[in-house]
């Protein structure tokens, strides 16, 4: 038959399945999850819009707390006969697998998509492997892998029509990022196709099965010994059948479309003898791989694994070569203490069931690419070679370099089996510079001028900000089948001149490729600016090179740091794939698109940019022989090391230097921890310089207030008191100021930058309140270009070190400005300049870092907080500092309290041995240790002297078993102070029921909720702490319902400690209830407002938007103490500013007016009345004895 | 006796002379619209377009969706992909059809800027969203030192005349006070196709915080006080050049109207005295209209205008600056 569908786009996979998907299913519940999120984000954008799904109807998308409820809404809806389905990853899937259990048993026609993500073990990661759903594949749902973006698409259009024939459910998943996140060109599927796939007929018989009062059934029963088994062996036909409705759906697909899939795809010599066996994004490579080693005379083959569950074992067995003697199968996922993986297993017993002759072939089992490792062709070539062995090893991983348990395969990195027809292009550039989206543009213009084929994969690292991106672009004639970075470019772009001396840049350059340069320098001096090292491979490698001033040229033309269109330009300048006047004007045209219809001088702008670009881009002469006679076989010289680095213990720089110089994939085994702990203190030795301006201090202007200290997110501005005889020896330029508090008369005062950590937020500045009064625009702090500062800061920064720290108890701590000289133990994060979060962690560290003990969840904070190399949890000069955990994001509140009740048993513990030795010990010190009172600095270090000096006595005591048990338990004796992190998600949504049991305990815990009111760490989706009217994924057309008063509901308990605060707003308020929180004796639970980059406001404005959410009544500040009474101070002056116009001044709100303007003026109608109800409210319980307002 | 308030104003027939002048708080909502209608208003003003403030939104839209995107691997955005299409000109062109739809009173475009840039097109987009006149804001601050007051006139009357020849909609131009020559101004922009003139724009004005050693912005309300300066520029224009007049700038009661229709408005725009004390001032305003018309035994409200115009007033000279000495030496 012909075959309409022959429309293409360009998309992920994640988009080619949700719009296949959206079209399916008249339900969908959603809840964010990486990699997954973008499928529920298109769906939510879609219903927003009132795009119709198959059978005209614009579907039901509704977000819940969790996946687990996400689970249970599918389960409900499915029952309800509606066509239902949601999607998913790793913890998510693993929270859904009680209802997976229940909808496959009931046999329940539903499809799940799954992008798939590893599971988190010792340490979370949000790449992608095929744990999860292997860890779903006893549920009873079948199992269909996609490979490809194509496939995304197709497979969940497949599953979909497979499991209404066959009432077995399907996980759909396809591999989390490599396939989720790729771009490819794409035939698109119609609704005409996806009518015929899916009768009309299933649709009725699904919804026929749904529950009905009209006709009555029960599900769900409880059953007893007698019949519960023979009903679970009753769903056995209709497993048994499935395997045949999947092929039946594949074969009308390809009458349909063309695209024929089969259960199992052998792809290679038709009389292999050494066959892989693998599923996932990783066949392409593994087939293209074969092809290259069949052209050269091995006789090879792979089996690509398309449903795993059920497994068709007869079919799979089939689908080998008869010729086959040794089979490797390999596992994207680990099963620690099994005998092998699951795929492994299986077809291991697949093929001694079904082989058809007696000589069965040896089947080896191996793990790879998990979580996201790279699984190349060399890797493939070396499990081939590892069949052709003498000795083939059963198990093996490929990968890595495993020198502990001896598994991994040896692999030749030189082996590549790139085709010369296809050009690989790498760029590498700051995020947030354009350079991604301007690459996604890119693959457009050359695929719909050329005809080539095209694909994107996109690297992104784990800092939020100043993180770098790595874009890996394929053009070629035939298909592209490759699922691995590329590790040749011909076309190299590096956008961001530091890069070069960071890391090693130029090992991604092909011999004889090009090197395209954004250079802030003048093309004559470019080659001297090199560093010697890149100069060497440059020569070496005989590249040629090419220059252009991006940044300049965007600069120029009000483009800011948004370099993508030059850089753009200078790509198709010297790549060679199409006349660069037919790019440059499919590039005008795409700018014309995007911004024409509103921005006629963005517009301009661009264009302007594309002719600048075009003119300014220069070939460098690279001279034959920079490095002297030799050069060619002189040693490559050293990547720069951060002198802090430099100088750190040898274990720690081992571990920490490859991540940093993106050399981890290097590291082996035995470089890692075995149960995931790692050292803190170790973001003060990276040094990244991502700043382009930095603040400079001006001590004859400053009041030495605090406030710019207590409001950097990174903690890299400080200030110290010292003598002035301390400043003798400071380096040249070291600026101090006589203290101007009293306490410290005398003494020198002086505030340090690290430039070097700075990330040019700006927030130092605009709280500065000292200005210069015969020329106002100059503060006490002003901003500067940082790279002349980087040397003399670093000096300063040392030698600021150095310095004393302040006695702790001697500080009034209710006092910002003392307070504020406490040393920060959370410091240099990967947290977005500006952020609104970490002020109040770099707080809490300062006031309770010594003894504090945090449970982190999983959100923004955990990755700022967590994500390796680096953590920005410090110690102090004793080298103590806050010890920190991530369990998971919807047990935090649990987790946290487990901390809570073993450090009480332990103390308890201690405090038992210690009455055992009392007769042994002065009885001033037994009676001080067990009353204590530490509530204060003061009382914290005498405790500590108390249990040093038992340390001592015990020591020097003959060491009986009580006693190393009391020695061991001693420090117990120091009060712990636990901390429970996390944002919004989880205490308003995820966690709450788990908050709420902490709550109700009499347990001293102290809650810290950073309140951005979105799900900050996957993109802004909503929480139920969105206020009513803002616009945030999940809410495309704003969110209609208000935000849920978390305090009030904590405060209705009577003995917790509530407080709302607001940094931005009132400084002191905040320190003050930090404090008090955590003098409580029992629960306390702090909100803390936290301006949000997913707010869509000028960041470097975070505290006025802080102030005006207060000044209109939108936040609160307040504090309940249940010791006081009335326990509930509202600190808020009443509302002063229109809510209106404070909701105007973020982009999340006034996106409404711009797309639903109507409801925008309803909801903020709505939002301003119940700011006055709430703030009557309020005051009715902060003053219960006076009328009402 | 019967009272007659119908009005003409840029051809169109207004039920009074009473119009709501254009303020975001006042037009920004079809509610409240709805509510001035009820209450009396003859026309409304709808708030101005900024053509300069529509690229700035657009910019900053686009700002927060693009500038934090595609830098980490779990939010390769932080805003839903939207379509803004109610923001700028569509937007307002969808407030103008809505108001249309909703009100029998005529609706009247605001169309604010200070460079010459796209104001035909904007101009014709608003003809055809079914605005029934132009109310054109010539607004700006004269900062530029190698700007001549020639230099700026003559951009403006070119801004005028563009659009003027791009729609076929009546236009009024709203001017602020500061000409050097405002009567001959007025004639020119008459020659460029204007049809009225209101006057006069009220600008915000900084205030500087001693303290802060800021400058900060606040709306003030005008008071009726204000009112003089349009007064005496109506009073003078009105007859010299055939234009039509609107008041505006501290009318706040029935009063002021009467003052206003009589040194020749056609007709007094309303703002701060709504802002201050709701839209039923509206009502208010019009029930001292009528009832000043029936004790002075008027039935037309037309038959007042013009008559305490310079042309027309006994004292012809009260307009002049001579006045202005006089006043100051019986004052000393």
């Amino acid at each position: 038959m012909s075959h309409p569908d022959r429309e293409h786009a360009w998309l992920d996979g994640n988009e080619a399945a949700a719009r296949v998907a959206y079209r399916l299913n008249e339900v969908m519940a959603i809840y964010p999850i990486t990699p997954a999120s973008p499928m529920g984000e298109w769906a939510d954008a879609w219903a927003s819009e009132g795009r119709p799904n198959l059978w005209g109807q614009v579907p039901q998308v509704v977000e819940l707390q969790s996946e687990g409820g996400a689970a249970g809404m599918v389960h409900g809806a499915l029952q309800a006969g509606a066509l239902t389905t949601t999607f998913t990853a790793s913890q998510g899937l693993l929270l859904m697998l009680p209802n997976l259990y229940k909808i496959a048993g009931e046999l329940t026609a539903a499809v799940i998509h799954v992008a798939s993500r590893t599971v988190a073990t010792s340490a979370l990661s949000i790449f992608g492997d095929h744990s999860d759903v292997m860890a779903a594949r006893g549920t009873g749902w079948g199992l269909l892998c996609s490979a490809t973006v194509q496939e995304c698409g197709d497979f969940a259009a497949i599953a979909t029509a497979a499991s209404l024939a066959g009432r077995v459910p399907l996980l759909h998943s396809f591999d989390g990022f490599r396939t989720s996140h790729e771009i490819q060109r794409v035939a698109l599927i119609s609704d005409a196709v996806l009518r015929e796939l899916v009768p009309d007929a299933l649709v009725a018989a699904h919804r026929a099965r749904g529950l009905s009062p009209d006709h009555p059934v029960l599900r769900g029963s409880s059953q007893n010994p007698d019949v519960c088994f023979q009903a679970h062996e009753a769903v056995n036909p209709f497993q048994n059948a499935l395997p045949q409705h999947v092929q039946a759906a594949m074969d009308r697909f390809a009458a349909l479309t063309g695209r024929q899939y089969r259960l199992f795809d052998y792809h290679g010599h038709p009389d292999a003898e050494r066959v892989i066996v693998l599923m996932g994004s990783g066949c392409t490579t593994a087939c293209a791989t074969a092809d290259a080693l069949i052209a050269g005379g091995d006789r090879v083959g792979v089996l690509q694994v398309r449903l795993f569950r059920p497994l068709a074992a007869e079919a799979l067995v089939a689908a080998l070569p008869a010729s086959a003697r040794r089979i490797a199968v390999l596992d994207r996922c680990k099963e620690p203490g099994s005998q092998g993986e699951p795929l492994y297993l299986d077809v291991l017993a697949a093929v001694n069931e079904h082989w058809p002759t007696a000589q069965q072939p040896l089947v080896v089992g191996g793990r790879y690419g998990i979580a996201s490792k790279e699984f190349t062709p060399a890797m493939v070539k070396a499990v081939f070679d590892n069949l052709a062995a003498e000795a083939p090893r059963r198990h093996f991983t490929v990968g890595i370099v495993d020198d502990v348990t001896h598994l991994s395969l040896p692999v030749d990195p030189a082996f590549a089996i790139e085709a010369a027809d296809t050009l690989r292009a790498v760029f590498v550039g700051l995020g947030s510079d354009g350079t991604v989206g301007a690459n996604k543009n890119t693959l457009k213009i050359v695929g719909d001028a050329t005809g080539l084929n095209g694909q994107g994969y996109f690297v992104y690292d784990s800092k939020k900000a100043g993180s770098i991106t790595v874009s890996h672009l394929r053009f070629s004639p035939r298909p592209i089948q490759a699922s691995h970075l590329i590790e040749q470019a011909q076309l190299l772009a590096c956008h961001h001149w530091d890069f070069l001396e960071r890391f090693d840049l130029l090992e991604l350059a092909a011999p004889g490729g090009t090197l395209l340069l954004n250079a802030p320098w003048p093309a004559e001096q470019c080659w001297q600016q090199l560093p010697q090292r890149v100069q060497q491979l440059i020569q070496r490698r005989q590249l040629r090179v090419f220059v252009v001033n991006a940044a300049a040229i965007a600069r120029e033309h009000g483009l800011g740091g948004r370099i993508n269109t030059v850089m753009q330009v200078a790509f198709f300048a010297v790549a060679d794939l199409m006349p660069l006047e037919q790019a440059l004007t499919a590039m005008r045209t795409a700018i014309q698109k995007s911004y024409g219809r509103k921005g006629e001088q963005v517009v301009a702008a661009n264009l302007a940019a594309i002719e600048a670009a075009r003119g300014s881009l220069q070939e460098l002469e690279v001279p034959r022989d920079v490095v002297g006679p030799g050069a060619a076989e002189a040693p490559l010289a050293e990547l720069p090391i951060p002198p802090a680095l430099a100088a750190a213990p040898a274990d720690l720089r081992e571990l920490l230097l490859p991540q940093l110089q993106r050399r981890g994939d290097q590291l082996p085994v035995s470089a890692l921890p075995c149960d995931g702990s790692f050292a803190t203190a170790t973001s003060r030795l990276e040094k990244r310089n991502i700043a382009e301006q930095v603040p400079v201090w001006e001590p004859d202007l400053c009041v030495q207030c605090g406030k710019c200290l207590m409001v950097c997110p990174h903690a890299v501005i400080r200030a110290k008191v010292c003598e002035p005889e301390a400043l003798a020896n400071a380096p040249e330029g070291f600026r101090s100021a006589p203290a101007r508090d009293h306490h410290w008369s005398g003494q020198s005062f002086t505030i340090q930058v690290s430039a070097e950590d700075c990330t040019g937020c700006n927030l130092c500045v605009e709280v500065c309140p000292a200005r210069d009064r015969s020329e106002p625009r100059r503060k006490a702090l002003n901003m500067a270009p940082q790279r002349p500062l980087r040397e003399q800061s670093r000096a300063h920064w040392h030698h600021f070190l150095q310095l004393p720290e302040m006695e702790r108890s001697g500080l009034n701590l209710h006092h910002i400005n003392q307070q504020q000289l406490q040393q920060p133990l959370f410091e240099f994060s990967g947290a977005c300049a500006g952020c609104g979060e970490t002020p109040y962690l770099k707080l809490a560290s300062q006031l309770f870092g010594d003894r504090m003990v945090v449970a982190n969840a999983t959100g923004c904070s955990s990755i700022y907080g967590g994500n390796l190399p680096t953590t920005p949890w410090a110690t102090n000069g004793e080298g103590r500092g806050p010890a920190w955990s991530n369990s998971l994001f919807e047990d935090n509140a649990e987790f946290g309290l487990g901390f809570r009740v073993a450090f009480d048993q332990r103390h308890r513990r201690a405090e038992q041995l210690l009455r055992q030795h009392a007769a042994d010990l002065p009885q001033a010190l037994v009676e001080g240790l067990l009353n204590a009172d530490q509530s204060d600095e003061a009382g914290i270090h005498e405790q500590r002297q108390r249990v040093k000096e038992l340390r001592q006595r015990l020591e020097s005591e003959a060491t009986s078993g009580r006693t190393r048990e009391l020695l061991d338990l001693a420090d117990d004796l120091v009060k712990r102070s636990v901390w429970i992190v996390g944002g919004d998600g989880w205490a308003y949504d995820i966690g709450y029921g788990g908050l709420d049991h902490l709550l109700a305990s009499s347990h001293d815990v102290n809650v810290l909720v950073l309140d951005t009111e979105v799900y900050s760490n996957t993109g802004g989706q909503m929480s139920k702490a969105t206020p009513k009217g803002a616009v945030a994924k999940f809410a495309s057309g704003g969110k209609p319902t208000g935000k849920k008063d978390l305090g009030l509901m904590a405060m209705t308990y009577g003995h917790v400690y509530v407080a709302s605060v607001a940094m931005g707003a009132r400084d002191e308020h905040t320190l003050r209830a930090f404090l008090e929180a955590e003098s409580y004796p029992g629960p306390s639970l702090i909100l803390a407002y936290s301006h949000c980059i997913a707010h869509g406001i000028d960041m470097a404005k975070g505290l006025t938007q802080q102030k005006q959410a207060v000044d209109s009544g939108r936040w609160l500040l307040y504090r309940h103490d249940p010791r006081q009474s009335p326990p509930l101070s509202l600190d808020s002056r009443s509302p002063s500013l229109p809510l209106a116009e404070a909701m105007a001044s973020e982009n999340r709100f006034r996106m409404l007016r711009y797309s639903h303007p109507e409801q925008a003026r309803a909801l903020t109608r709505q939002a301003q009345e119940e700011v006055r109800r709430r703030w009557e409210r309020y005051q009715r319980l902060a003053h219960p004895g006076e009328p009402s307002p | 006796m019967t009272i007659s308030l119908t009005t003409h104003y840029l051809g169109l027939e207004l039920p009074s002379p009473l119009v709501v002048g254009a303020a975001a708080p006042l037009s920004g909502d079809l509610e409240r619209l709805k509510q001035l209608e009820q209450e009396g208003a003859g026309a409304v003003v709808l708030h101005s377009l900024f053509l300069e403030q529509i690229e700035r939104d657009w910019q900053e839209w686009l700002h927060h969706q693009e500038h934090w995107s595609e830098s980490h691997p779990e939010a390769l955005s932080y805003l839903p992909a939207s379509d803004p299409q109610h923001l700028g000109l569509d937007g307002y062109l969808e407030e103008i059809a809505r108001a249309r739809r909703q009100l029998s009173i005529p609706v009247i475009a605001s169309l604010n800027g200070s460079h010459p840039g796209h104001w035909a097109s904007a101009a014709r987009a608003i003809e055809q969203a079914g605005a029934q006149a132009i109310e054109l804001n010539l607004y700006s601050v004269p900062s530029d030192t190698s700007r001549s007051s020639a230099d700026l006139e003559a951009e403006q009357l070119q801004i005028v005349r563009q659009v003027c020849e791009a729609v076929t909609l009546p236009v009024a131009v709203k001017l602020s006070p500061w000409y050097t020559g405002l009567a001959a101004m007025a004639r020119e922009l008459e020659q460029a196709g204007a049809r009225g003139l209101v006057l006069f724009n009220r600008f915000l004005q900084p205030e500087v915080n001693i303290e802060t050693l800021d400058t900060e912005s606040h709306l003030d309300l005008s008071h009726p006080e204000e009112q003089r300066l349009p007064l005496r520029w109506i009073a003078l224009l009105h007859g010299r050049v055939p234009l039509e007049l609107a008041a505006s700038s501290g009318i706040a009661s029935g009063a002021d109207v009467v003052r206003m229709l009589m040194v020749g408005a056609q007709v007094c725009q309303v703002v701060s005295a709504l802002l201050r004390h709701g839209p039923g001032q509206l009502a208010q305003m019009r029930a001292e209209l009528v009832q000043w018309l029936q004790e002075h035994d008027t039935g037309d409200v037309n038959s007042l205008r013009g008559s305490l115009s310079q042309q027309r007033c006994p004292n012809p000279e009260a307009y002049e600056r001579a006045q202005y000495l006089r006043a100051l030496s019986s004052y000393s």
